[in-house]
């Protein structure tokens, strides 16, 4: 494996799942045996604010912030919180919002973060099982089935 | 036991103090430091809410003169408040393992101040280790403890905002030290701080601070990263560090971990290796002055980085000696008081009755921000009651008659009771009310008990002490007790009717914040 560390940065706002979708990416980072950091400031979110939580995995990972422009990937559930946010993006970072998800698709429209998660996912290179191991450690059980759904669908929808 | 795990700094500090055998942990909810004592409860620790800083280091330092492990936990600001205790057992010294966590908060993500808790150890004249990661702050929180022990010192183990909520991984240790046997020896001379007994404690302190900077030139809470070439050395500390690696992969690299009392012959041997070293430290020059005092030759940030966080790129600058104006951050959506929130329902009065309002810290602070703009003065904890006393000792009439002190429940019971004592001992001639914004918790946090919400850290039932009855006991005029969905022109008639008197007043404003409902719900639940 190369050296390389990918960042990946998540934005929304407060209550949306931002949070629970970078710990479930840093956990199947984690589970897939790599070097992984998570950084985000609390407080603030329950209350409906802007909410930004970064991730940065690979062999060997120092600060855990990810440095203002070069994230390979931002992921904004929000839409306003893209503008907020697109100065972190690298040049050649990829954008997944929440306008490529079909929401209709979704049978519970919460689970719209892990759906952003899953097409994500068709991007990175981690192991599948450590995908649905990381899902199912940060979800609780009577939600897991849905979260399972939204994110195959995100999954499929790489162009 | 699972030995490679992913933790925050707190998970990371609160599972090193189960691991070493820390038998209590007491503090006063802050963030970032709030999840600590709520994460080794969790491990299975004693831990308990205190009602304040202050108190949580005074339980901490008896158990400590027992020979307890002990931690203490709390945000910067909440130092200040245990500074008293803090400055005489730097004296007194403890035969316990007395750590003393301190999150700083370097932008004030959730703070009212971004001061520098090195300032106070070097100021008391006690040892700070800095944890650059989680898994420094499991071991430094057992080094912490060892240091305690061997010292007899109270450590400040300093952490600050992204330490607490950054999460990476942790590998716990083999195996820890146990506690030792707890039992009170009688030893007056380093227990009774009166005069004649602190003169020799403070000369024995001085000592203890000697001796430890001697073991810190050669100990291994520093380390040194070797660089490409001997062209750049940068000494740093805490999560600068990281930052460092990422920055200047190229660099020579004195990483400090004991940064009070400093280890300076190691400093200067580590400057005098490299064609041109630079201090980078977050917040206050605290290793560059002492780099200075000493006649180390180094090079320090420009004044415009001691302001907020430090990051990857913001090294690249402090090290290009870059001082152009940096592009400010773009504003977020702020936070705001939830929708259905009862504080709302006072802040529209108070705004309505164009009152001076004298605020306090919690989640009613953002009754300043539109559409209430309610408030004209936040300082700190407790503050809203003392200083809506001083603007009604200095106001003409008709502006006095104007002024109301607000503060929360949890406030007030950590330092809001002094103030309703001033207000019945120095009465103002206008009178004065103090409106207790009360939604049983300690909200801003992320809802945590405290002693008027009748339980305990651990959500088990705890003596409650009723605000209407200490305010009474105090000796205040009246005391009403008011829910303002229910009857809110009620208490706006109410509010008026106590301003136009000259009557010391308190109304209870008591509504649950609607986000304790769901938690409630959830522990009862969980305890089905």
């Amino acid at each position: 494996m190369d050296n390389k560390v990918v960042n990946v940065t998540f934005a929304g706002l407060g209550g949306q799942g931002v949070l629970k979708v970078s710990d479930i990416l840093a956990d199947a980072a984690f589970l897939a045996g790599l070097d992984v950091k998570k950084s985000e400031v609390h407080g603030m979110s329950q209350r409906g604010g802007s909410v930004c939580s970064e991730v940065r995995y690979g062999a060997e990972v120092f600060s855990p912030m990810v440095p203002t422009g070069s994230s390979d990937f931002l992921v904004v559930l929000e839409e306003t919180q893209v503008v907020v946010n697109d100065h972190k993006l690298a040049p050649t970072g990829v954008l997944l919002t929440v306008n490529d998800i079909d929401m209709d698709k979704l049978s519970n429209k919460k689970s719209m973060n892990v759906a952003l998660l899953g097409f994500l996912s068709s991007y990175l290179d981690i192991p599948e099982e450590c995908w649905t191991k990381a899902l199912k450690n940060n979800l609780p059980e009577k939600i897991q089935e849905v979260n399972f759904e939204a994110f195959k669908y995100g999954a499929s929808l790489k162009k | 036991m699972d030995k490679r795990l992913f933790l925050s700094g707190n998970e990371a500090v609160a599972i090193a103090a189960k691991d070493a055998g820390v038998s209590l942990g007491v503090g006063y909810p802050g963030t970032p430091s709030t999840e600590i004592l709520e994460n080794f409860a969790e491990f299975g620790g004693r831990a308990q809410w205190a009602p304040n800083e202050k108190v949580a280091l005074e339980v901490a330092i008896g158990a400590a003169f027992c020979k307890s492990r002990v931690i203490s936990t709390m945000k910067h600001v909440g130092l200040n408040v245990a500074a008293d205790p803090l400055y005489t057992v730097a004296y007194s010294g403890t035969p316990g393992g007395l750590v003393c966590v301190v999150a700083d908060d370097p932008g004030m993500a959730s703070s009212q101040n971004e001061q520098d808790t090195r300032r106070h150890a070097v100021a008391a004249g006690v040892p700070v280790l800095e944890p650059s990661d989680s898994q420094e702050a499991y071991d430094f929180t057992i080094k912490a403890i060892e240091l305690a022990e061997k010292f007899n010192t109270l450590v400040i183990l300093r952490v600050t905002t992204r330490i607490c909520h950054s999460k990476c991984i942790v590998e716990r240790a083999e195996k820890v030290s146990t506690e030792p046997v707890k039992e009170f020896i009688k030893d007056i001379k380093n227990r009774v701080m009166i005069p004649a007994y602190a003169r020799m404690a403070h000369r024995k302190m001085r000592q203890r601070l000697a001796d430890i900077q001697a073991i810190n030139e050669e100990s291994d809470f520093n380390k040194i990263i070797k660089g490409a070439n001997d062209e750049l050395g940068i000494i740093c500390s805490g999560i600068s560090y990281v930052h460092c690696r990422d920055a200047a992969p190229e660099a020579n690299i004195l990483k400090i971990g004991l940064t009070y009392p400093l280890p300076i012959e190691k400093m200067r041997k580590f400057a005098e290796s490299v064609k041109r070293c630079v201090v980078v430290e977050e917040g206050d020059p605290h290793l560059y002055e002492a780099c200075k005092v000493n006649n180390i030759n180094v090079e320090g940030k420009d004044e415009m980085y001691r302001f907020g966080e430090l990051d990857v790129n913001r090294v690249k600058r402090i090290l290009a000696k870059d001082t152009t104006p940096e592009e400010p951050p773009k504003p977020g959506k702020p936070p705001q008081l939830c929708v259905g929130c009862p504080h709302r329902i006072s802040y529209e009065i108070l705004r309505d009755l164009d009152c001076i309002v004298s605020g306090d810290i919690g989640c009613y602070t953002l009754g300043v921000l539109p559409p209430f703009q309610a408030i004209d003065a936040v300082v700190c904890m407790g503050a809203s009651i003392g200083m809506g006393l001083g603007m009604r000792a200095s106001l003409p009439e008709s502006d006095a008659r104007r002024v109301v002190s607000v503060i929360g429940d949890s406030t007030f019971m950590h330092t809001g009771l002094n103030g309703i004592t001033e207000m019945v001992y120095n009465r103002p001639e206008t009178g004065h009310l103090v409106i207790i914004l009360d939604n049983a918790t300690t909200a801003m946090t992320g809802l945590q008990e405290h002693p008027g919400t009748g339980r305990k850290l651990d959500y088990t039932t705890a003596n409650k002490i009723k605000i209407e009855d200490s305010v009474k006991g105090l000796g205040v005029d009246h005391c009403d007790v008011v829910d303002p969905l229910k009857d809110k022109d009620g208490l706006k008639a109410l509010i008026e009717k106590r301003l136009a008197s000259n009557d010391l007043s308190v109304i209870v404003v008591r509504r649950p914040c609607i986000l304790a409902l769901a938690k409630d719900k959830k522990m009862a639940e969980k305890n089905a």
